[in-house]
C-alpha cells in the first residue's frame, strides 16, 4: 500500500511542478521526464535483470527514427508515430537480444556496443534519408495535441508517458515476471535449475527495455522537434547507465532521481565550462568507486528496506 | 517389478582426456530412494549433471518415463519433473527466504502463491524465517532452503547432491525423516558420502568409480560386494 | 604504404589493449584516450622543446609514452585497483576515465587539430615509386618495439611474472608475486604502447582531442578478431586489418566498411568467441 502511495504522490508532485513552473523550467522538467522513461527502460535490463548493455542508444534511436521517418516520408500523424517508435525500439531490442544474449558479461557489453555503433554508422550511411548528423526537423510539439500551445502539449505528453512508464514498471517489478528477472540477475544457474528458460526471460527483459527506450526516443523527437543520428552515438548508451547508477540500479524511482540529479549537475556545470562531459566522467568514476548502489539504493539499504 | 522413471544408456562425458563419466547404464525405479555413491572424483556430480541437463552429454541417451530427453535443455527437464539441488549450496542469497521459495512455487500451477510458499517452507521447518534474507541463514538452514525449493517444484524425480554435507547430526535426523516422507510420490536420487544416511534411507544403491558403473543393488548386496569394497579400500574415500 | 603504416600503429595500439585484457581481464575503454594523450603530449613537447624537428620529435617519442604510462599507472592505483578489477565495474570506470581524459584535453589543448612536424622529410626514390622515408621508419620502429615487447614477455623475469599472473592470479600471489605492481605495470605498458603509436602517427595525422575514438574501435576489432588475450592473434589480425583497410576502402565507402567491421566483431564474439585465428577451446 505505502509503495503505491509513494509513487502516486511522486506523480502528483510532478503534476503540480509542471503546472506551476515557468515555461523554461517546465520544459526542462518535461525533458527530464522523457529521458527518465529511457532510464526506466535501461533499469529494467541493467538494474533488475543484470544485463549491462552498452547499446541502448540503438533502441533510443530506433524510437527516434521509428517516429520521425514515417512522419517525414509517409505523413503519419504524431500520436501513431509515437506508437511506431515504441514498437521500433522493442523490435530492434529483440533482434539485438537474439544475437547478443548468446554472450554474457563483458562480451555482452562489447557486442551491444558494436551493434549500436553499427546502427549509428548505418544512420550516417543513409544520410540522405535520415539527415545523418544534421538530422531532420520535425513539426512543432503543438501538432501533438491540437488546440494546446507547444509548451502545454509537451508537458502533457511527457507527463502522461512518464506516468505510464513509472506505474507499469512498478507493476512489472512486483509481478512474478519481475521476481524472475531479479532471480536471473542474482543467480542464473539456480534459475535455470528451477525450470526458467533464462534466455527467453532475458530476451523478454531486453524487449521490454527496448519498448520503454523506443517510446522515450520517439517522444523526445516529437516533443523537441528533431531527429538526428547523434542519438545513436555511444553517449546515449552511457547516459542512461549513468542516470540509473546515480539514482539506484534496481529501484523503481531511481531512474527519475538519477536523471534529474545528473541533468541539473550538468546544467550548473555548463555555466562554468564547455567541457560538461567531464562531469559525466567524474560522476561515473565516483559512483562506481564510492556509491555503486546509487542514491535510492543506498537509502533502501540504510532506511527504507521496503522500497521496490 | 516397479516401472523405470529415469534411465540412462551409455552416458558419457569426458573433460579433455579425463573420463569423468564413461559409458554408464543406469535405471531409476519409480518410488525408490536411490543412493549414488563412490569415491571423490568418481564422477557422481557430473553424472547427475548429465541427467539434469546442466552438462550436455557427449554420447549416450537419457529417458524420462520412456521419453527421450537427451537433447532437452536443463530448464525443460525441470519442467518435466526433474528437480536438482547443487552440491555447493545455491540459493539466492540477497533475496528473502519467501522469494527464494516463491521462485520455485510460481513455476507450478499455483492459485495462492503466498499460502503455497508458506506450506513449502513449513515442510522444511523454515516457516518462521520467511522474511529473512537467505544469505543470513545458517549453512544448515540454507541447505534446507534449497531442499525446500526443490520440493516446491513438486518434482517426479528429486536429485540431491550431498544434501547432508555440513549438517549437524540433529539436522541429519530431520533430513532423513523428510526424505522418507517423500516416497513414493517423489523418486529420490541421492548422492551421499555419509554411509549411515545411505544405509538408512536407500532402497537401492549404485556405485560409480572412475567414471564407470561398478555395481547396483540393495544395501546388503552392495555391502557384500567385493568389487565395491576394493574400490573404497583402494580409492581415497575421505568422508565415508 | 599507407596501409602498412596503419597496420604498424594498429598493431602497437591493439597489443597494448590485448595485454591489458589478457593479464588483467580489464576491457579498457579509455585506451583510445591514452592514444590521444600520446599525440597531444607529443604536440606540447615538440612545441616546448623547439630546436630542430628531429631533436624535438625524439624527445617527444621518449617522453610522451612515459608520461602516458605514468598516468595509466596512477589511474590503475586510484581507480581500478579499488574496484578489485571486477570486470563490469572496471568498464564503467574506464568509460568515466575516457570522458575525463577527453574533456581534460579539450580544456588544456583546445578543440583544434594541430600538426607535429616530421623529424625528417625526404623521399626514398626507387625505380618505380617514391617512398616517404618517415613512413618507412614508422613501420620499422613499430616492428622493433613489437619485437622488444615480445622479447620482454618471453625472455625477461618481469615478462615471466606477467605471464604467470595472467595464467592464475591467486597462485601468482601465493608465490609471492606482487600482483598489484604487475597490474599497474601492465596497465602502464599497454597505455605506453598506444602512446608510442600515437607519437609515430602525429606527423602524418594531426593531434585532436577526439582522435582516440577510431583507434579504440579499430583496436577493439583487432583484439577480438585476433582472439581475446592472444598476442600472436592480435598482431596477425592487426596486419590483416591494416592492410585490408586500404583494399576495402577501394571497393566500399569508409562508412560501409566500418559498419561491416563492427558487425563482424559482434558476430565473432557471438559465434566464435575464441577469435578468428584463435584455437577452439575444449
Ligand atoms: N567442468 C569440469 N572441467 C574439467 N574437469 C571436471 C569438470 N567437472 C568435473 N571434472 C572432473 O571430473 C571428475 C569427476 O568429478 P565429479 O565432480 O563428477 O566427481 P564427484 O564424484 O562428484 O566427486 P565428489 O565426491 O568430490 O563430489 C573429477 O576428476 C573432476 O575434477
Ligand atoms: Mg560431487
Amino acid at each position: 500500500m505505502r509503495i503505491w502511495t509513494l509513487h502516486l504522490f511522486t506523480l502528483a508532485v510532478l503534476a503540480v511542478l509542471l503546472a506551476t513552473l515557468p515555461p523554461y523550467h517546465a520544459t526542462n522538467l518535461a525533458r527530464i521526464l522523457v529521458l527518465a522513461v529511457f532510464a526506466i527502460g535501461y533499469n529494467l535490463a541493467f538494474g533488475y535483470t543484470g544485463l549491462l548493455s552498452l547499446g541502448h542508444a540503438l533502441f533510443f534511436a530506433a524510437g527516434v527514427y521509428g517516429a520521425a521517418l514515417p512522419i517525414t516520408y509517409l505523413g503519419l500523424p504524431q500520436l501513431p508515430a509515437l506508437v511506431a517508435g515504441l514498437l521500433a525500439g522493442g523490435l530492434v531490442a529483440g533482434v539485438t537480444g537474439l544475437l547478443a544474449l548468446r554472450t554474457a558479461g563483458v562480451s555482452f557489453m562489447i557486442v551491444t556496443l558494436m551493434f549500436a555503433q553499427a546502427g549509428y554508422l548505418t544512420l550516417l550511411y543513409f544520410g540522405p534519408v535520415t539527415g545523418g548528423d544534421e538530422g531532420l526537423v520535425l513539426p512543432d510539439a503543438a501538432a501533438l495535441l491540437p488546440g494546446l500551445s507547444a509548451d502545454v502539449a509537451r508537458a502533457t505528453i511527457a507527463y502522461a508517458l512518464f506516468s505510464a512508464a513509472l506505474l507499469s514498471s512498478l507493476a512489472l517489478v512486483q509481478s512474478r515476471l519481475g521476481r524472475t528477472l531479479v532471480a536471473i540477475r542474482e543467480n542464473e544457474d539456480r534459475s535455470r535449475m528451477l525450470g526458467y528458460n533464462t534466455f527467453a526471460v532475458k530476451l523478454t527483459a531486453l524487449v521490454l527495455s527496448g519498448l520503454f527506450s523506443g517510446a522515450a526516443g520517439a517522444a523526445y523527437a516529437l516533443l523537441f522537434g528533431y531527429a538526428g543520428a547523434s542519438f545513436a552515438t555511444i553517449q546515449y548508451s552511457i547516459l542512461p547507465m549513468l542516470w540509473v547508477l546515480m539514482g539506484g540500479a534496481g529501484t523503481v524511482l531511481g531512474p527519475l532521481v538519477g536523471t534529474a540529479a545528473m541533468f541539473y549537475l550538468v546544467d550548473i556545470a555548463g555555466s562554468y565550462t564547455t567541457a560538461t562531459l567531464l562531469f559525466v566522467g567524474v560522476a561515473l568514476v565516483l559512483l562506481i568507486l564510492f556509491a555503486p548502489k546509487g542514491i535510492l539504493g543506498t537509502i533502501r539499504e540504510r532506511w527504507l528496506t521496503w522500497l521496490p | 517389478m516397479a516401472s523405470v522413471i529415469l534411465s540412462a544408456r551409455g552416458l558419457t562425458r569426458h573433460f579433455g582426456g579425463l573420463r569423468a563419466v564413461d559409458g554408464v547404464d543406469f535405471d531409476l525405479q519409480t518410488g525408490d530412494i536411490h543412493a549414488l555413491i563412490g569415491p571423490n572424483g568418481a564422477g557422481k556430480t557430473t553424472f547427475v549433471g548429465l541427467l539434469s541437463g546442466r552438462i550436455p552429454a557427449q554420447s549416450g541417451t537419457i529417458a524420462l518415463a520412456g521419453e527421450d530427453i537427451t537433447r532437452l535443455p536443463a530448464h525443460a527437464r525441470v519442467k518435466k519433473g526433474i528437480a536438482y539441488t547443487f552440491q555447493i549450496t545455491s540459493v539466492y542469497p540477497r533475496l528473502s527466504v519467501f522469494d527464494n521459495v516463491a521462485l520455485a512455487v510460481q513455476q507450478t500451477a499455483t492459485r495462492d502463491l503466498a499460502s503455497d510458499v508458506a506450506a513449502a517452507l513449513s515442510r522444511v521447518n523454515l516457516a518462521d524465517r520467511a522474511t529473512q534474507t537467505a544469505g543470513t541463514l545458517s549453512y544448515g538452514h540454507q541447505r534446507l532452503l534449497e531442499l525446500g525449493m526443490g520440493l516446491a517444484l513438486r518434482p517426479r524425480v528429486l536429485i540431491l547432491d550431498e544434501p547432508t554435507q555440513g549438517l549437524a547430526s540433529g539436522e541429519i535426523a530431520n533430513f532423513k525423516q523428510l526424505v522418507r516422507s517423500l516416497a513414493p510420490e517423489t523418486t529420490v536420487l541421492l548422492i551421499e558420502h555419509n554411509m549411515d544416511v545411505v544405509m538408512d534411507l536407500a532402497t537401492r544403491i549404485t556405485v560409480l568409480a572412475a567414471g564407470r558403473h561398478l555395481a547396483t543393488g540393495t544395501p546388503s548386496e552392495i555391502r557384500a560386494n567385493p568389487a565395491v569394497q576394493d574400490a573404497y579400500l583402494g580409492g581415497h574415500d575421505a568422508s565415508a | 604504404m599507407e596501409s602498412a603504416v596503419t597496420a604498424a600503429t594498429l598493431a602497437l595500439t591493439a597489443v597494448g589493449l590485448s595485454l591489458v585484457f589478457g593479464v588483467m581481464r580489464v576491457v579498457n575503454v579509455a585506451h583510445g584516450e591514452f592514444f590521444m594523450l600520446g599525440a597531444v603530449s607529443a604536440w606540447f613537447i615538440t612545441t616546448w622543446v623547439g630546436g630542430p624537428a628531429w631533436a624535438s620529435f625524439l624527445v617527444a617519442l621518449a617522453v610522451a609514452p612515459l608520461f602516458v604510462a605514468a598516468l595509466a599507472a596512477l589511474a590503475d592505483r586510484i581507480v581500478l585497483k579499488r574496484l578489485d578489477y571486477e570486470p563490469e565495474a572496471t568498464i564503467v570506470a574506464t568509460i568515466g576515465l575516457m570522458y575525463i581524459f577527453q574533456q581534460a584535453a579539450l580544456s588544456f589543448y583546445g578543440p583544434q587539430a594541430m600538426p607535429v612536424e616530421p623529424p625528417f622529410n625526404f623521399r626514398i626514390q626507387l625505380p618505380w615509386f617514391g617512398y616517404s622515408a618517415y613512413k618507412l621508419s614508422v613501420i620499422l620502429f613499430a616492428t622493433l618495439v613489437l619485437i622488444g615487447v615480445w622479447l620482454f614477455l618471453t625472455r625477461t623475469k618481469a615478462g615471466l611474472v606477467m605471464r604467470a599472473t595472467q595464467v592464475d592470479r591467486e597462485t601468482a600471489q601465493a608465490f609471492g608475486i606482487d600482483v598489484d605492481r604487475v597490474y599497474a605495470g601492465v596497465f602502464a605498458l599497454g597505455a605506453g604502447l598506444a602512446a608510442i603509436a600515437a607519437v609515430l602517427i602525429v606527423p602524418i595525422q594531426q593531434a585532436h582531442y577526439l582522435m582516440g575514438h577510431d583507434p579504440l574501435l579499430l583496436a577493439f576489432i583487432t583484439v577480438i578478431v585476433g582472439g581475446l588475450g592472444s598476442l600472436r592473434g592480435t598482431i596477425i589480425a592487426a596486419v590483416f586489418i591494416g592492410l585490408s583497410d586500404g583494399l576495402i576502402a577501394f571497393f566500399w565507402s569508409p562508412t560501409l566498411a566500418k559498419i561491416l567491421a563492427t558487425l563482424l566483431v559482434a558476430m565473432v564474439l557471438v559465434f566464435r568467441p575464441q577469435g578468428l585465428f584463435g584455437a577452439k577451446q575444449a
